[in-house]
C-alpha cells in the first residue's frame, strides 16, 4: 500500500476536476456520488498506508512522484512523507472528511449549486492532504495556501448574500497576514539552511542554533505567525466567527475539524525548531492559553448556535497550542484528533437543527427539540459531554492529558494549568447552556416551524461520529488509569528529537498529584454542566437576573470585547484611507498621467507620419525607385572614395 | 575563371537593360498585371547576373540562389494575382491609378 501513498491526495483532485467540468451536465446526484466516492477511496488508501506503516520499523516512508523545481543548487522534489504524525492527519482528514461529504448530500439536497459545492469541497480535501503529507516546506505551503483559497470559496459559497461574501474576504485577508509570516519563515529557512526538506532542516537546526540562536527564534515566531492566522489564535482569530456564514458542513470540515488545525500540525511538525528556541515555545503556550480562555468567555453569551461553536473551536485550538507550548506535542495532536471527532459532530448536529428549523440559528427561538429530533439530540449530547471532559469520552482523555502536561512539564507552570482549568469550566458551561437552550425547556419557535429528524444521509454520519467521540480517546488511555498511552508511543518517533532538546522530564511528581489533578479536571467539567443546568433548566429567570446585574461585563462579552471594532478603527480604516489617497494622487495622476502622456505623444507623432501615406500607387512606386537610386548612388560613391 | 562564350560586359549590359525595362514598366504601366510582369523581369535580370557570375567564379552558390529567387517569384506571382482577382471583384478594374484605399 505504501507505493500508493502518492495517490491519496489525487483522488479528491480527480473529483474536483470531474465535478468542476462536468458537474452541471451530470446533475447533482452524480456530483454528490463523485464527491463522496473519491474521498472514500482516499480514506481506504490511507487506512492501507497506515497499516503498512505499522509494519516498517523506522516508521517513515518518503516518496517523490516527481521533481518540482531544480534551479542551480535549489532542488525541491514534490515529495510526500508518511510518518506517524502525517498518518494520523490523513486518517482524520479523509475519514471525517468522508462523513461530512455524506452529510452534505442531505444538507445541501435542495441547493441547485451542488456540483460547485462538491468540487470545492473535494479541492479542499486535496489541498489539506497535500499539506499534511508534504515532505518539505514548499509543498506544505501549496497545501497551506490551497486550503485558504478553498476556505474563502466555501465561506462565500452563497455569494449572493453580501455578509457571506464579506466574511469570505475577511477570512482570506486575515489568513494572508499570517501567511506572510509563514512565507518569510520559509525564505529564512532556505537562506540559512540551503534546503527546505523537513528532515535536512531539522538535522542542521542544532548546528544553526548553536551559531545563532536569534535566527531560530525569528523563524519560530514567523512560523507561529502563520499558525495564528490559519488556526485562529490571538490576534488573528477574528475571521473564524464570521466564517460561520458558509454552509454548516463546511464549518464542520474546514473551520472545526481540519483546516484550522493546520497551524497546530505545522508547529508540531517543526517541533525541533521550536524546541531549540525556548522563547518561541513560551510564546506558543501563552498565546494558546490566552486564546483558550478569551474565546471561551465570548462563547458564554453568544445566541447564534454556530457562533457558540465557533468560539468554542478557537478556544479548543488554544488548548492544542498550549499543549505544544509546554512541549507536550503528542498531547496536542491527540486533542486535535479527538476534537475533530466531537467538534465535527457538534457542527453537524447544529446543522441538523438549523436544517430542521428552516434556517433558524438563534438559540432564543429554539427549545424543546429533544423529542422532535432524538438522533440529533443524543449524538449532540455525547459530543457535548466529550468536550466538557466527562470520562470516559474522548475529550476527557485528551483534555486531561493537556491539563496534566501544562502543570507537570518542566516548561509548564501552575498558571497555565489554572487558565486551562478555568477554560474547561467555561467550556462545560457554555456547551450545556447550548444543549439546554436548544433541546430542553419550552418551545420558543413560532407555530409554523415544524422541526423534524434529518434524513438518513445526515443522521448516519452523526451516529458514526458519536461512536468515535466516545471511543476515539481510548487509544490514548492514560497509564494511571490502566491504559497504555498507545497514541503517545505511536507518535514518539516524530517527536523524539524535540524531546531530547527540551529539559528532561523529572519523575518527581507523585501519583497522588496526578490523580488529584485528574479529579479536579473531572470536577470542573461536572460543575460547569451543573451550573448550566441550574441556570437554564431549574430557574430560567436566573440568566436574566445576572445579565441585569452585570450589564457591563455582559455587553463586553456580547460585543466580543469590541475587538472587531478596534481592528476596524486602528487598522482597516486607516489602511483603506491611505490606499484611497494613494489611488487618487499617485495612481490616477502620476502613473495614469505618464501612461496617457506617452500615448498622446505617440499619437501626435503619428499624425505627422500619416500625411505621407497618400494611398496613391504610382507616387509610392516613383518615390521608392528614386530612393533606391539615391541609396545605390551613395553606396557607389562611398565605395569609390574608399577604393580610390 | 571559366571561359564565357560571350564577353562578360555584354551580360552585364543585357541585365542592366532588362532591369531598366522592368523599372520603367512598373513606373509607367497602369494595368496591375503589366506591373507584376515587370517585377518578374527585374527579378530575372538579377537571376541572369547570378548565373553568369556563378559560372565566372566556378561557385554553384549563385545558381542555387537563382532557384530560391524563382521559388519566391512563383509565390509572389500567386499571391499577387490572387490579390488582383480580389481587387478586380471589388473595383471592377485593375487600374492602379484607381486604387487609393491604402490612404492613411
Amino acid at each position: 500500500m505504501l507505493s500508493l501513498v502518492w495517490t491519496i491526495p489525487l483522488w479528491p483532485l480527480l473529483g474536483f476536476l470531474l465535478n468542476g467540468f462536468f458537474g452541471r451536465r451530470w446533475g447533482k446526484n452524480t456530483a454528490g456520488l463523485i464527491g463522496c466516492a473519491t474521498v472514500l477511496i482516499s480514506f481506504l488508501v490511507s487506512v492501507g498506508a497506515f497499516s503498512a506503516l505499522l509494519s516498517i520499523p523506522e516508521r517513515r516512508f518518503i516518496t517523490a512522484p516527481f521533481d518540482w523545481i531544480t534551479v542551480g543548487n535549489f532542488h525541491v522534489p514534490f515529495s510526500f512523507m508518511l510518518d506517524p504524525l502525517s498518518a494520523v492527519m490523513i486518517l482524520v482528514v479523509s475519514g471525517v472528511g468522508f462523513l461530512i461529504h455524506v452529510y452534505s448530500v442531505g444538507y445541501m439536497g435542495h441547493d441547485p449549486d451542488q456540483p460547485r459545492y462538491f468540487s470545492f469541497l473535494n479541492l479542499f480535501v486535496f489541498f489539506m492532504l497535500t499539506l499534511v503529507l508534504a515532505d518539505n516546506f514548499l509543498v506544505m505551503y501549496i497545501g497551506w495556501e490551497g486550503v485558504g483559497l478553498c476556505s474563502y470559496l466555501l465561506i462565500g459559497f452563497w455569494f449572493r448574500r453580501p455578509s457571506a461574501a464579506a466574511a469570505g474576504m475577511k477570512a482570506f485577508v486575515v489568513n494572508r497576514i499570517g501567511d506572510l509570516g509563514f512565507s518569510l519563515a520559509i525564505f529564512l529557512i532556505f537562506w540559512n539552511f540551503g534546503t527546505v526538506t523537513f528532515s535536512e532542516v531539522f538535522e542542521r537546526a542544532p548546528g544553526i542554533a548553536a551559531a545563532s540562536g536569534g535566527l531560530l527564534t525569528a523563524i519560530g515566531l514567523l512560523l507561529f505567525m502563520g499558525a495564528t492566522g490559519k488556526s485562529a489564535q490571538i490576534p488573528l482569530y477574528v475571521w473564524l466567527p464570521d466564517a460561520m456564514e458558509g454552509p454548516t458542513p463546511v464549518s464542520a470540515l474546514i473551520h472545526a475539524a481540519t483546516m484550522v488545525t493546520a497551524g497546530v500540525y505545522m508547529v508540531a511538525r517543526c517541533s525541533v525548531l521550536f524546541s531549540l528556541a525556548p522563547v518561541t515555545l513560551l510564546v506558543v503556550a501563552i498565546i494558546g492559553g490566552a486564546t483558550a480562555i478569551f474565546a471561551a468567555s465570548m462563547a458564554l453569551v453568544q445566541n447564534d448556535i454556530k457562533k457558540v461553536l465557533a468560539y468554542s473551536t478557537i478556544s479548543q485550538l488554544g488548548y492544542m497550542f498550549l499543549a505544544l507550548g509546554v512541549g507536550a506535542f503528542a498531547a496536542g495532536i491527540f486533542h486535535l484528533m479527538t476534537h475533530a471527532f466531537f467538534k465535527a459532530l457538534l457542527f453537524l448536529g447544529a446543522g441538523s437543527v438549523i436544517h430542521a428549523m428552516s434556517n433558524e440559528q438563534d438559540l432564543r427561538r429554539m427549545g424543546g427539540l429533544k423529542h422532535a429530533m432524538p438522533v440529533t439530540y443524543w449524538t449532540f449530547l455525547i459530543a457535548a459531554l466529550a468536550i466538557a471532559g466527562v470520562p470516559p469520552l474522548a475529550g476527557f482523555v485528551s483534555k486531561d492529558e493537556i491539563l496534566w502536561q501544562s502543570f507537570s512539564s518542566p516548561i509548564g507552570s501552575w498558571l497555565l494549568w489554572l487558565v486551562a482549568t478555568i477554560t474547561a469550566l467555561l467550556t462545560a458551561f457554555y456547551m450545556f447552556r447550548l444543549v439546554f437552550l436548544a433541546f430542553h425547556g419550552e418551545k420558543r419557535y413560532s407555530g409554523d416551524v415544524h422541526p423534524h429528524e434529518s434524513p438518513a444521509s445526515m443522521a448516519r454520519p452523526l451516529m458514526v461520529l458519536g461512536v468515535l467521540s466516545v471511543i476515539g480517546g481510548w487509544i490514548g488511555w492514560p497509564k494511571i488509569l490502566g491504559g497504555g498511552s498507545w497514541f503517545e508511543h505511536f507518535l514518539a518517533p516524530v517527536f523524539e528529537h524535540a524531546e531530547k532538546i527540551l529539559p528532561a522530564r523529572e519523575a518527581g511528581h507523585s501519583l497522588g498529584l496526578e490523580y488529584g489533578l485528574m479529579a479536579v479536571s473531572i470536577a470542573v467539567g461536572l460543575i460547569g454542566i451543573g451550573w448550566a443546568y441550574k441556570w437554564y433548566v431549574k430557574s430560567p429567570e436566573a440568566p436574566e437576573r445576572i445579565r441585569v446585574r452585570f450589564t457591563g461585563i455582559y455587553n463586553l462579552l456580547l460585543n466580543k470585547y469590541w475587538v472587531d471594532e478596534i481592528y476596524d478603527a486602528v487598522i482597516v480604516r486607516p489602511l483603506i484611507g491611505a490606499s484611497r489617497f494613494v489611488y487618487r494622487r499617485f495612481d490616477l495622476e502620476v502613473v495614469d498621467g505618464a501612461a496617457n502622456g506617452i500615448a498622446r505623444l505617440a499619437q501626435s507623432l503619428a499624425a505627422v507620419g500619416v500625411s505621407t501615406s497618400t494611398g496613391r500607387f504610382r507616387l509610392g512606386a516613383v518615390t521608392f525607385a528614386i530612393g533606391c537610386v539615391v541609396a545605390l548612388g551613395w553606396v557607389v560613391y562611398m565605395f569609390m572614395r574608399v577604393s580610390g | 575563371m571559366n571561359a564565357l562564350p560571350v564577353p562578360l560586359g555584354n551580360y552585364i549590359i543585357l541585365s542592366g537593360i532588362l532591369f531598366s525595362l522592368g523599372v520603367i514598366g512598373v513606373l509607367t504601366a497602369r494595368n496591375a498585371i503589366v506591373i507584376l510582369m515587370s517585377i518578374e523581369l527585374m527579378l530575372n535580370a538579377a537571376n541572369l547576373l547570378l548565373v553568369v557570375f556563378a559560372r565566372v567564379h566556378g561557385d554553384l552558390g549563385g545558381q542555387v540562389m537563382v532557384f530560391f529567387v524563382l521559388t519566391v517569384a512563383a509565390a509572389e506571382a500567386a499571391v499577387g494575382l490572387a490579390i488582383l482577382v480580389a481587387v478586380f471583384r471589388l473595383k471592377g478594374s485593375v487600374d492602379v491609378d484607381r486604387l487609393n484605399i491604402l490612404k492613411g
